[in-house]
């Protein structure tokens, strides 16, 4: 029954028992932190308090702090906000849609997958909200009764789309992971031995005691939100396209944006997946449960939807020739061959050409390439978002006001603070809570784990 | 569940969940009635071993889903069509059916929303989980790597014992009702 065919490499490394997945999971909780999590911490932590500084100046000066003009009146914060949304996406489509698939290696890595969701979305959320510039009057974009002002929101809006889109999508990721981490916050309370420690983890683990029932439901449950998740996770960054689809601006007004969007998205996603695990594996020595055969399958998901973004740049360039449009083929023109071809062209080689380095099975199992390409991408991805929001507005109907942007510290401390932010963040995460849906992964073990599969390749299956 | 009566419990210790699937299977052709099983895990046909009745969650989470495109549907039309029409990009504004293709995005999350927030709400309500529970599992190594099966005593306890013994029980202890 617990059988699965020798073609297929094990998940889990080693000689492993049931207990000892709970020991090496609850390891990096109950030990004391290693001193290259410190220092990642300082930096990012530094980061943060940078960015919460330029924030406060931002907020307290005006927005005309930032770099932007008359012309360019969009740019790194929206650039920051479609960067940030997007690599959230990853995590949800290892939850969820990995999981309507059976996947059993999204086990090891949806826990950690799901949290970067969680912690990009919320920087995601800072950028619209700073925006605002009257930041304390952002409860504006809820639908509430007008003695506020005379009107209500605008439902037509993709803006407010966007709102509705963001607020469901970090919620819902909260309860789904929040649920699957009951079972193994229990886990860490039942062998806490420190009364300090025992009292949180029992305030966190809502009282879990594994009943036959609460399992059947814990099941139903996750497999109800994961169908929930996988649309919603496509209808956010359809969304976010919508900003800039729905608008008339030659470049952005393209009706393959939200697939185009999405893949990028999860691209984008996959690789923060990749440069988070690749670390987290390593500090907290979880290389038997987060293993090569884990980084295989993200790097070919990572091939998969680089390639499929490519194919998006290529269509969008025929499409702008095809129409006959001569302001839509020339934003095209303007984007590579203009003052901003650096930006495409280094989009195009981060986001196109270096993900096929992965048709190379030697490359992918290649962790030190792997962790190079997985920064690569990032940087691409954020390109990207710089280039179609950039490009398509800094040459507009009239030459004469024609400009370009140039970022100002405060620009550019804003985002390095959410990057620090999103550290602070996860590195918290990762010394409080357990990295590997522990529960989840010991029923796997029978049939994924080193040791079973041996075992079943001697002897046949029973 | 709907258990008036009060048996005395007897409580087996097993560390293997297929000895324990086997052990419920077997306990019950025999007459027996397994009231509970704490597991580190969900097992795999356990529910069905133990004759638990499928749950309804999912039914709810349609019904919660519904509710939430009811609500955006009449959210939109109240603040779009009823109380401020308003002309945005010439789209229609005199009936809701015709401007409705704009708020398909709304009525999405919404449903979305509603669904999977009342879910793990009803979810935690019917498990009674909340903030600082206490502890559910009676023995701390049932998160672990050990399951801990509850059966009614009901008639010979000797045999009861011996039986789950027979089953692959590693400590069996009565607990009065």
């Amino acid at each position: 029954m617990h059988y699965e065919s020798p073609v297929r490499n094990p998940l889990i490394l080693g000689d492993k028992s049931y207990s000892d997945i709970t020991n090496d999971i609850a390891k990096p909780v109950e030990s004391k932190a290693p001193r290259a999590w410190w220092i990642a911490f300082s930096i990012a932590f530094v980061m943060f308090l940078w960015g919460v500084g330029n924030i406060l100046y931002t907020i307290g000066t005006g927005i005309g702090v930032w770099g932007l003009n008359k012309t360019v009146d969009w740019a790194w914060d929206i650039t920051n906000f479609v960067w940030w949304v997007g690599i959230g996406h990853a995590g949800t489509l290892i939850s969820a849609v990995l999981l309507l698939f059976r996947q059993k290696w999204r086990m090891a890595i949806n826990r950690s997958a799901e949290a970067m969701t969680i912690f990009s979305v919320i920087q995601a959320g800072l950028f619209p909200l700073i925006h605002m510039g009257r930041i304390w009057m952002a409860y504006w974009v809820m639908p509430i009764p007008n003695q506020f002002g005379s009107l209500w929101v605008n439902f037509n809006s993709p803006l407010l789309w966007d709102v509705f889109a963001i607020s469901t999508y970090l919620t819902v990721s909260t309860v789904f992971w929040y649920v699957g981490l009951i079972p193994d916050f229990a886990m860490i309370r039942d062998r806490a031995i420190n009364p300090v420690q025992k009292h949180i983890y029992k305030l966190l683990s809502f009282g879990w005691g594994g009943k036959a029932k609460h399992w059947q439901r814990f099941e139903e449950v996750s497999l109800v939100l994961a169908g929930l998740a996988t649309p919603l996770v496509l209808s956010v960054h359809t969304i976010v396209s919508f900003d800039f689809a729905t608008s008339v601006i030659p470049g952005w007004h393209t009706t393959i944006f939200p697939p185009y969007f999405v893949a990028g998205a999860i691209f984008s996603g996959f690789a923060m997946v990749q440069t988070l695990l690749l670390i987290v594996r390593k500090i907290f020595k979880m290389e038997d449960y987060i293993n090569i055969e884990h980084i295989e399958m993200m790097n070919i998901v990572i091939m998969v939807t680089g390639s499929i973004v490519g194919v998006a740049y290529i269509t969008e360039l025929f499409v702008a020739w095809y129409s006959g449009v001569e302001y839509e083929q020339y934003a095209f023109l303007n984007r590579a061959t203009g003052p901003y071809w650096w930006a495409y062209w280094s989009m195009m080689t981060c986001n196109v050409f270096s993900p096929q380095f992965m048709w190379s099975k030697k490359l992918r199992t290649n962790l030190v390439f792997t962790f190079v390409i997985s920064i690569v991408v990032n940087i691409g991805m954020w390109f990207e978002r710089f280039v179609i929001i950039v490009t398509s507005i800094h040459r507009d109907y009239l030459p004469s006001s024609w400009s370009m942007f140039s970022p100002t510290f405060v620009d550019i401390g804003i985002y390095i603070g959410t990057i620090g932010f999103f550290f602070v963040l996860f590195l918290l995460y990762a010394r409080t809570f357990p990295v590997i849906a522990q529960a989840e992964l010991k029923t796997i073990l029978k049939s994924s784990g080193e040791n079973f599969k041996k075992h079943h390749d001697e002897h046949g299956a029973h | 569940m709907g258990h008036t009566k009060h048996n005395p419990i007897v409580r087996a210790l097993f560390n293997d969940d297929d000895i324990v699937l086997s052990a419920v299977k077997d306990l019950r052709a025999n007459g027996f009635h397994v009231s509970e099983v704490y597991s580190p895990f969900p097992i795999h046909g356990l529910d069905e071993a133990m004759g638990l009745k499928r749950t309804r969650l999912s039914t709810a989470a349609f019904f919660y889903g519904l509710t939430g495109l009811f609500f955006a549907s009449w959210l939109t039309y109240y603040t779009m069509i009823m109380d401020w029409p308003q002309n945005i990009g010439g789209k229609p504004n005199s009936m809701w059916f015709l401007n409705m293709p704009s708020f398909v995005p709304v009525m999405f999350e919404l449903t979305v929303f509603f669904a999977a927030h009342l879910m793990c709400w009803s979810y935690f309500a019917v498990n009674g989980l909340y903030p600082g529970a206490k502890a559910q599992n009676p023995d701390p190594r049932t998160t672990d790597d050990h399951f801990l099966m509850e059966v009614e005593l009901e008639g010979d306890e000797d045999a009861l014992n011996k039986k789950l013994k027979d089953l692959g029980a590693l400590e069996i202890s009565k607990i009065e009702a």
